[in-house]
């Protein structure tokens, strides 16, 4: 692929992770809830997109090295901008799974999510609303991710061990589907 | 241009609108579904509000037999109300998702309404004679009193105006944790099916407390979710034989004499993707929005964005005919996805002889397909055509860089004008489009 038609293949890949994540979270207050296929869409939607943007980020490296988190080679766009979006991404979608199984969960299903019993560490009491959910503009609170490396939690004294493993094992890749 | 599904002398014409002419649409007046009962008699709509009105075709008038009667409305009823789920925090649209008719038996009708959470049962029964003379109240309802009661006598049937009356007989609830997309009807008219995004239930008509579950697609992790269920209907004749669709672009087939839960298919319906057209929106619009079998049993029809495809049921690895819909959309797929059109499922039907298809498209347009002669006109549902008689005139798209004339150009199309509901009458050529707000009834010229 030519330098320029990766570029502009990143360039729209992020302007459809834009577009597909304002969606996601414009869904979250449809009326009737959260909609099972359209979610599943547009996950799938959002996963064609990084994934076209991370190969065509790769093959930005006319040598093949595995690109840093900064680039200076990528003169296209702040570098900082653009690393963070996938932290973001991955940041945002942790946060938002609980909060969407617990729409997709029923009583008897298996995914470990257990409100009540979440350590206070773990649950956030705070109500999320619109503005402080929207996370693309804004910087990341928790450290930001290497390319390929996944976010692991401190381990917690919680009465549902598996609900910290759920959520530590997350990476973009698991959290997709769960919308 | 010889018309479809007919002689060469066919013609569709208009024939009714139903529906207000405002151009401020109110949501709840929205159509979001149609439905012919088995005779043809009598035309179901469902709307966003969650009303159901019934439209009753008139007999043709005697003394211009040469014209089709109308169809009038014939009965109107709240099925569903908004409702909120207290513990999931969410509320229940009352829009109607889907209405099937149950074969008549009796005097009076009966039909199937859902929205995304409860299925109800809806008997319809005309009343045109009133008792009078009772005994024991007077003609206002009010108790007489009994010392002034001094002969007896036997309450007569006097006649009345028509009154139709629609009662909810069953209600089928809290069975589905997932929206439910599809109803039908079993062939055996006892049971039906409701399918939700990952369940199929089994009902029987009588008993409203519990249903079978047939299929279930729900993964152990939810994180491993790939595919949904979009659509599923009953075999037409065979009550063992149902086929659900998924968002994946594949229709399986079931026999429920197999096993009590159907996981395992079947007959597993897939079309090999052509690796040249892939895009990001490929998983979209492979995604398929409606199934149909035909009334013979032998085929089903699947709709998905762009196109319709006929399958042989003895057939797996790909449909028998393709039918291209809107191709000129494809290369607008990020604009379409953009403004949300790329959602929108749009349902299909056949003609009661299985000759000719129908779907609907945008800008007002529906499109059909002679499958015989392979040939397709484009329609139009619009007021300017809606004169009485009048017959309907071809439209087309102008894919190319030059437009003829009368052609409309593809980013002229207006893409809230969407017709996702149609529906043809089980017998005659009789076709009822929702575009919108509005119900149009189009049938053919008798020459």
């Amino acid at each position: 692929m030519s330098f320029a038609t990766a570029m502009e293949v990143n360039v729209e890949a992020r302007r459809i992770l834009a577009v597909s994540i304002s969606k996601l979270y414009a869904s979250r207050s449809q009326r009737g809830g959260l909609r099972l296929h359209r979610s599943l869409l547009l996950s799938m939607v959002m996963r064609s997109a990084r994934d076209i943007y991370h190969s065509s980020r790769e093959s930005e490296q006319p040598n093949g090295e595995q690109p840093a988190t900064e680039e200076p080679m990528d003169t296209n766009c702040d570098p900082k901008e653009k690393a963070r979006l996938t932290p973001d991404l991955a940041d945002t979608s942790a946060d938002m799974a609980p909060g969407v199984s617990d729409k997709l969960d029923e009583s008897d299903c298996d995914i470990t999510e257990d409100k009540e019993n979440l350590s206070p560490a773990k649950q956030s009491r705070k109500r999320r609303g619109k503005a402080s959910a929207a996370p693309d503009f804004l910087p990341s609170k928790r450290a930001r991710l290497e390319p390929g490396e996944e976010r692991y939690a401190a381990p917690v004294g919680s009465c549902r061990a598996g609900v910290g493993d759920y959520r530590s094992a997350l990476t973009l890749n698991q959290v997709i589907p769960a919308f | 241009f010889a018309g479809v599904a007919g002689g060469n002398d066919f013609q569709w014409c208009f024939s009714q609108v139903k529906g207000a002419i405002d151009e401020d649409v109110a949501e709840a007046d929205i159509i979001s579904t149609v439905e012919f009962n088995y005779s043809g008699e009598l035309l179901a709509t469902g709307d966003k509000g969650g009303r159901v009105v019934i439209f009753q075709h008139e007999q043709e008038s005697k003394n211009r037999p040469h014209l089709r009667g109308e169809y009038n409305v014939y009965s109107t009823f709240q099925s569903h109300e908004p409702e909120f789920d207290y513990l999931k925090s969410l509320e229940i649209e009352e829009k109607i998702n889907k209405i099937r008719w149950l074969p008549q038996q009796n005097a009076a009708h009966f039909l199937l309404s859902t929205n995304d959470k409860t299925i109800k049962l809806w008997k319809i029964s005309e009343r045109d004679k009133r008792a009078e003379g009772y005994n024991l109240k007077d003609e206002d309802g009010r108790v007489r009193d009994p010392f002034r009661i001094t002969s007896l006598r036997v309450p007569v049937l006097m006649p009345m105006d028509l009154m139709v009356e629609a009662s909810p007989r069953r209600i089928f609830a809290n069975a589905h944790t997932y929206h439910i997309n599809s109803i039908s009807v079993n062939s055996d008219h006892e049971t039906y099916l409701s399918a939700d995004d990952l369940r199929i239930n089994l009902w029987h008509l009588e008993i409203t407390d519990r249903s079978f579950n047939i299929v279930d697609i729900k993964p152990a992790n939810m994180e491993e979710l790939t595919e949904v269920i979009t659509a599923a209907e009953c075999h037409p004749h065979q009550c063992n034989v149902f086929v659900y669709s998924s968002s994946k672009g594949t229709i399986r087939l079931c026999d429920m004499r197999e096993a009590a839960l159907c996981d395992r298919h079947s007959k597993f319906f897939e079309e090999p993707e052509d690796p040249s057209s892939r895009s990001f929106f490929s998983e979209i619009i492979s995604s398929i929005s409606d199934v149909k079998f035909s009334h013979s049993g032998r085929y089903m029809m699947t709709r998905d964005y762009l196109s319709v495809k006929v399958w042989d049921l003895n057939m797996e690895n790909r449909p028998v005919e393709t039918y291209q819909v809107h191709e000129y959309l494809r290369s607008k797929l990020c604009s379409l996805y953009e403004n949300d059109c790329i959602f929108d499922k749009f349902e299909c039907c056949w003609n009661g002889s299985d000759s000719a298809i129908m779907t609907g498209s945008y800008n007002n347009f529906f499109r059909m397909f002679d499958r015989n002669t392979r040939r397709d006109i484009t329609l139009e549902a619009s007021r300017e055509s809606s004169k009485p008689r009048a017959t309907l005139k071809p439209r087309k798209v102008s894919t190319g860089g030059k437009r003829k004339k009368d052609e409309i150009s593809v980013d002229s199309l207006d893409f809230n004008k969407k017709i996702l509901h149609t529906a043809w009458h089980p017998k005659d050529n009789v076709i009822a489009v929702a575009a919108t707000n509005n119900l149009y009834i189009f049938q053919d010229k008798i020459n």
